[in-house]
């Protein structure tokens, strides 16, 4: 039925669109914008913040009042207008009305020039203040390690709360009291750290303004570079390179690896290395982990541990899939945890004296590397997180013209990768890179045929099968691929339940994997209409595999050195102190916390 | 000094057997859509509140259902109260009319003797002070309430002591009756 056309005429322009098509996506189709503040496709279309109204006429009869394009569905021979002068001036009025009690300090925003507010408000030529209320009470949540909440810049569009409801189905945040005392906001005053947040940052990407934002470590990494007395080792995961461009005008989907390389260099780190490095170790680990597990009855299915935002919703939610979870660190601490006892040793350099800082697609990055059972010996495994947004930053405060740097290479003996840990900011990546290195170790071939396009692609879930040799027979090895939390609780449930069977599940917190993660560039809303950021951005990743050499973790050569010379085997003893951990339940909405925000 | 309820609810245990009466309504209602206003109506019910610990209780029993949800339905709806409230509710009319008539010194009286603020709770568990809208008897006004009884054209707040002695003294009275039941099961 959605393939019936309806004719509508808007603004003089008559298109034809299918029925199911709202007034605002039909005047796309005929090159008309009209502004939106809170509309989000799919995922927040509230009529909210009644920037998009319209005129409109069914039948020759003028409809009531100014009806919302964003939820207004078209009607055959319906007749709209934008270009009036009583819809100009109602959306200037609610344009202004919205300034009125906003925290209008755009000069010093983190949001300057990517703010949906901002940009409407030039787009509509906003030049002065006509309404100045009471502003909104300042309330800074800044507890968490990973994510701040600002209400006085928040706008109540509600993107974040449909984000955290409708991707992630954990709703942490929530309009709470009314009227004109409304905000966002956790449950009972806390901070957010004490919830059930996974700092996955969704809610951050979908923001319009500054209300949600990350906690920056841009003066900190700024410091240790600027300290003679350390030694600054960066690395970068592989989404970073899939999205990092978009922040200098570089079309979405082009990774920008080289140059990115060239920046760090020009930042001043000593040694620019790459996560891909440690996501090729991560396989070995975790492959290894899992022949051992299906040969000696250990724990199935076994499900990736590499997505924190994961690993913390596991940990609230589904304590009894603990034992499920693999035991290897993440790329991003085994990174770290390697730097500082195999690199220190080779580069003769005090682990104490080495600043291990990481640039990631995520949010929940931060607190991952907080956790205090991520440290070995007392060396902290990774100091410093930056998100894909604030190395651009970064880049940006060092005048570094992004389009002129040259293409590098990242530095040895942490800096080698192959197409296998490329892939694993892709939904499926993980399992993929898994598969052609457990494929490989059991039948002791060489495979060719190692595209495994079942995985791939943004499907929330994706399942394959695959015959290989464990012990002395066959076994079909089931394997699952799911991303965003809303969508793992499916699976998990289904597992749980016993109506999905499975060896190993590769699960991501966000949808479509970190190409998508919290921390990437800001896509505006209407963007998102248009492009399909995570398969866009994942494009990028699987071109960059397929044009490289190697595309097996095992057949990395940084990676084998390190077993020869440091680790001795996968899973060994020295790689369990390294590289594995355990987690724990975690609590939520503790009676006891004295900060409240 | 009266003791500020501080929302956290301290005094709701998650063994509390009160849980098992709000469990068996979950159990009649499960599977409903749009059922989180009713659990937590019932709750209210039930414990007179609906602070963290009961709401926490509900996202863990219902599936799907986050505190946070649950904590904006509960601050939407003024007709739940996060804090503990008192034995007795006073609601002083604040409409127009009683307004006028000097309202305010009634509810200034009343916080003074209870040494409460608006919304808050006596020491003693007694009262809860509301300061409300219209109670829709304006020629009576000034007007107050407790409970469902209806204090009229209180123009001299002197009178408040001995009103709320009646209720001290009915609490007496409850308690006396309780300890003679007891001990005639005991005998």
């Amino acid at each position: 039925m959605a393939n019936n056309k309806v004719n509508v005429t808007i603004n003089g322009v008559e298109v034809q669109v299918p029925e199911d098509y709202t007034v605002l996506l039909a005047a796309r189709e005929a090159g008309i914008d009209i502004p939106t503040l809170c509309y989000l496709k799919d995922i927040n279309e509230v009529a909210a913040c009644r920037l998009c109204v319209c005129e409109a006429e069914v039948n020759g009869r003028p409809m009531r009042n100014l009806p919302t394009a964003c939820v207004l569905k078209v009607e055959d021979g319906m007749v709209v207008r934008t270009d009036t002068d009583r819809v100009r001036k109602a959306v200037k009025m609610n344009l202004e009305l919205i300034l009125a009690n906003h925290n209008r300090e755009c000069l010093t925003c983190t949001r300057n020039q990517t703010c949906e507010l901002q940009k409407l408000c030039y787009e509509m030529g906003i030049d002065m203040e006509r309404f100045d209320g009471e502003k909104r009470t300042v309330c800074i949540d800044d507890l968490s390690p990973s994510i701040i909440r600002d209400s006085s810049k928040c706008v109540l569009c509600g993107r974040c709360v449909s984000a955290c409801a409708k991707i992630q189905n954990i709703s942490v945040l929530e309009f709470v009291n009314r009227g004109v005392n409304t905000k966002v906001a956790p449950g009972f005053g806390y901070s957010i750290k004490d919830t059930d947040c996974i700092y996955c940052g969704q809610c951050i990407n979908v923001c319009p303004v500054a209300a949600i934002k990350e906690k920056e470590h841009i003066k900190d990494v700024w410091a240790a570079i600027e300290d003679p007395e350390k030694h600054v080792v960066v690395q970068t995961a592989p989404a970073v390179r899939a999205a990092l461009g978009e922040e200098f005008g570089v079309e979405m989907g082009q990774a920008v690896t080289g140059k990115m390389v060239s920046a760090l260099r020009r930042l001043g780190f000593d040694k620019v290395f790459d996560t891909n490095f440690s996501a090729d170790l991560t396989i070995m680990e975790e492959g290894y982990e899992f022949i051992n597990r299906v040969k000696n009855g250990g724990t199935l299915p076994l499900i990736t541990s590499c997505s924190p935002g994961w690993i913390k919703y596991c940990e609230v939610f589904w304590p009894e899939f603990i034992d499920n979870l693999s035991t290897c660190k993440s790329p991003q601490q085994m990174f770290g945890a390697i730097t500082k006892s195999y690199y220190a040793k080779k580069a003769n350099i005090r682990p104490e004296d080495i600043v291990c800082v990481s640039v990631m697609p995520c949010t929940a990055k931060k607190a991952e590397c907080a956790r205090p059972e991520m440290q070995v010996d007392g060396h902290r495994d990774v100091d410093y997180v930056l998100t894909t947004r604030e190395l651009a930053k970064m880049i940006n405060e060092a005048r570094i013209i992004f389009d002129k740097l040259p293409e590098a290479e990242p530095d040895s003996i942490l800096g080698e990768y192959t197409g296998a840990g490329v892939i694993f900011g892709a939904t499926g990546g993980v399992m993929e890179a898994a598969l052609r290195t457990v494929a490989d170790v059991l039948t002791g071939e060489d495979l060719k045929d190692i595209d495994y396009e079942v995985v791939r692609g943004i499907e929330e879930f994706k399942q394959a099968s695959v015959t290989l040799p464990i012990g002395d027979k066959q076994v079909e090895v089931k394997v699952g691929v799911v991303s965003s939390i809303s969508a793992a609780e499916k699976v998990l449930t289904a597992v749980k339940d016993g109506e999905l069977d499975l060896h190993f599940l590769e699960v991501m917190a966000c949808p479509g994997g970190c190409v998508h993660g919290g921390g990437q560039p800001h896509v505006s809303a209407k963007d998102r209409i248009d492009k399909e950021v995570r398969a866009e951005r994942a494009k990028a990743l699987y071109s960059e595999d397929k044009r490289l050499p190697k595309r097996k973790s095992h057949e990395n050569e940084e990676v084998k050195a390190l077993y020869d010379e440091f680790l001795k085997d996968p899973n060994g003893p020295i790689a369990h102190k390294l590289l594995h951990t355990h987690y724990a339940e975690k609590f939520i909405y503790m009676p006891d916390v004295d900060e409240r925000v | 000094m009266a003791k500020k309820a501080n929302g956290t609810g301290d005094c709701i245990k998650p063994n509390d057997p009160r849980f098992k009466e709000l469990k068996a309504y979950i159990d009649s209602v499960r599977g409903q859509q749009g059922i989180n206003i009713m659990v937590l109506q019932e709750a209210q019910r039930i414990f007179g509140y609906v602070p963290l610990e009961v709401q926490k209780w509900i996202s863990l029993e219902l599936d799907d259902v986050s505190v946070g949800e649950l904590y904006g339905i509960s601050t939407f709806y003024s007709q739940f109260n996060l804090t503990k409230q008192g034995k007795h509710k006073i609601s002083v009319c604040l409409g127009t009319a009683c307004y006028v008539k000097g309202a305010q010194a009634i509810v200034e009286a009343l916080q003074q003797q209870l040494d409460v603020e608006v919304g808050g709770i006596s020491e003693d568990g007694m009262f809860t002070l509301e300061a409300t809208r219209c109670l829709g008897c304006c020629s009576l006004a000034p007007v107050m309430m407790i409970d469902d009884d209806v204090y009229a054209k209180l123009y001299d707040t002197k009178q408040i002591p001995e009103i709320l002695d009646k209720y001290y003294l009915e609490s007496e009275l409850d308690e006396e009756m309780d300890e003679a039941i007891e001990s005639e099961v005991d005998a």
